[in-house]
């Protein structure tokens, strides 16, 4: 009876993950089919061809993109990394009057829908000039952000207070407790703040969609819903230039999750366990 | 002489000032100004001009903003249990499998990876009415599967089981709780004769029900504010399907208010009435479902 138990788990396991696992192999066996296969379904294309990546490449300005997509990818990500931690720190380290209040304010922020201050921001870029450029993208992220300082917080107040009392007694000032101690502590919370932010600005569509205008400053997925626009719904019916930018889309997110995969899945594990 | 205490005060507030500027900036300024300009007309050419709380009255007579309200509703009412049963079924099956759960847990969680704008392509593609996937192993049953992407009374349940491809981060969140459940209380279960189903029902559920309900919650106020998938599938320039009303989500009207009409008075009076209905539904769920959480040690 457990044994009949288990062969059924594993069976019931392993059709779920082909199921779960099954769109990617279409996807990518489709971006390598000519355009009269690509809904075939066949797993192995009938004709392989390289076409449709040379052509994606010569009908948009891929390459550029992706370096767009890159550079807020890795400036998102450091400096709401940077500042969360040191705000983190702020509300762990220190005891001042008013700190759970704050704190509270912090969470409470979690709470706003971001379609309320959606509008009113999208007003301050555009007094500023910024419409149209890439800065609205990442730059509220220098401010930190309310998620991040408060898995940050709760890392840092997991740790002993013992190494920073004996550092503060050999006379090292507050920024090198921070920096030198509290930080390299805290990697592995730091390598999940990474990692999170990474995945949520290379992935972000409804910014790039409010604040860029010109193509040549649109991020992958930006691209990706231009490319949909034109080649799928725009009468051209070329969808398999819309998959194959789907697959170049998707596939350094798929890289980052190898990369991080321990970090991702610890990171996520303790965010539900509040 | 200056206290310690100020001392640390002054290192604290240092620490975190760069949050304190960014919320005066980016959250408490926007929150006001939003609510000013929900008593606006305003179009970011010409001035904003006071309208009282026309917009509101608007609001309430706009055949749309109710259509987008509905399908909003619709489809969090069938997301949300729908996902949460498939992600808890997927993490018990995980957490009683023994071999590979490494390599199960990755291919569950993979998905979730997928940028949100290739998901609402796949979902064209998977779910096309003709020579989509999904009707393609349908018809292996011998069913003729309806056109999910362009039939009103589909495009819904298609955008609901699309959704259940990226539920592989609350499967992880979901397994991290059941490895938290004490191995004693099965122990003693199995001695007391109970099956899987009495132990699932009895012990584990309850045991993970915090879990559940933070999950409840979370999903809730993410559905309610779903945007990119249907966006990408349904809307923007030169889709032929455009005013898909079936796929018309309350964020996605709002969008169009602002950034495609710049009717931004308008659109500031939708999301507060956004921000007050997300309010009102965590509310009546915290209040109701309280009652059903068990909280090993008493209430937190």
């Amino acid at each position: 009876m457990r044994r009949a138990g288990k062969v059924l788990t594993w069976a019931a396991l392993s059709a779920f993950a082909l199921a779960f696992i099954y769109p990617f192999i279409w996807l990518l066996s489709a971006s390598f089919k000519p355009r009269s296969e690509v809904f075939d379904h066949r797993i192995l294309p009938e004709t392989f061809t390289f076409d449709n990546y040379i052509k994606v490449w010569q009908e948009a300005p891929l390459a550029l993109w992706l370096v767009n997509t890159l550079l807020v990818t890795v400036l998102a990500a450091v400096t709401v990394t940077l500042t969360s931690a040191m705000v983190a720190w702020g509300f762990a380290y220190f005891r001042f009057p008013g700190r759970n209040a704050l704190f509270g304010v912090v969470l409470a922020t979690m709470m706003l829908p971001g379609a309320v201050t959606m509008i009113p921001v999208f007003l301050i870029w555009n007094s500023l000039g910024m419409v149209g450029t890439l800065t609205p993208l990442w730059a509220q992220n220098l401010f930190g952000s309310a998620f991040y300082i408060f898995l940050l917080r709760q890392f840092f107040l997991g740790l002993p207070r013992e190494p920073f009392e004996a550092a503060k007694i050999d006379g090292a000032n507050n920024w090198k407790i921070f920096t030198r101690i509290a930080v390299p502590l805290c990697r592995p919370a730091i390598a999940v703040t990474l990692l999170f932010e990474f995945q949520t600005a290379w992935t972000d569509l409804m910014r790039p969609l409010i604040y860029l205008r010109d193509s040549t400053t649109f991020t992958v997925p930006r691209g990706l819903k231009a490319l949909l626009d034109q080649f799928g719904f725009g009468g051209e019916w070329h969808w398999e230039i819309v998959m194959t930018a789907s697959v170049i889309t998707t596939i350094p997110m798929i890289v980052l999750f190898f990369l991080g995969q321990k970090h991702f899945v610890r990171g996520i594990a303790t965010t539900g366990s509040k | 002489m200056r206290s310690t205490r100020f001392i640390e005060t002054r290192a604290a507030l240092l620490f975190i000032s760069p949050w304190l500027l960014g919320f005066l900036i980016f959250t408490a300024w926007p929150v006001i100004n939003s609510a000013y300009l929900s008593l606006t007309d305003y179009d970011v050419i010409n001035d904003p001009s006071f309208i009282g709380f026309d917009n509101y009255v608007t609001l309430f007579e706009d055949p749309k903003a109710g259509l987008a309200l509905r399908n909003t509703f619709v489809y969090t009412v069938m997301s949300v249990p729908a996902q949460l049963v498939v992600s808890l079924g997927l993490a018990l099956l995980l957490n009683s499998a023994t071999k590979a759960t490494g390599f199960f847990r990755t291919a569950f969680f993979l998905p979730k990876m997928t940028p949100p704008v290739a998901v609402g392509i796949l979902l064209l593609m998977l779910f096309n009415g003709q020579n989509g996937l999904i009707n393609g192993f349908l018809g292996i049953f011998g069913i003729d599967g309806p056109a999910w992407t362009t039939d009103p009374a589909w495009v819904k349940p298609g955008l609901v089981l699309m959704s259940l491809w990226t539920v592989g981060s609350s499967v992880v969140i979901i397994l991290a709780a059941l490895r938290g459940v004490p191995q004693e209380l099965y122990d003693s279960a199995l001695v007391d004769g109970a099956g899987w189903w009495r132990r699932t029902l009895r012990i584990t559920v309850p045991m993970i029900s915090p879990t559940l309900f933070f999950l409840f919650i979370v999903d809730s106020i993410n559905a309610l504010q779903s945007f990119t998938e249907a966006y990408t599938a349904f809307f923007g320039a030169g889709n032929t399907t455009y005013g898909n009303d079936a796929a018309l989500f309350y964020a996605i009207y709002l969008f169009q208010q602002a950034f495609e009409f710049l009717h931004m008075g308008y659109a500031s009076a939708l999301a507060w009435l956004l921000f007050v209905v997300i309010m009102a539904i965590t509310a009546v769920q915290i209040l109701v479902t309280r009652r059903f959480v068990h909280y090993e040690g008493g209430k937190p």
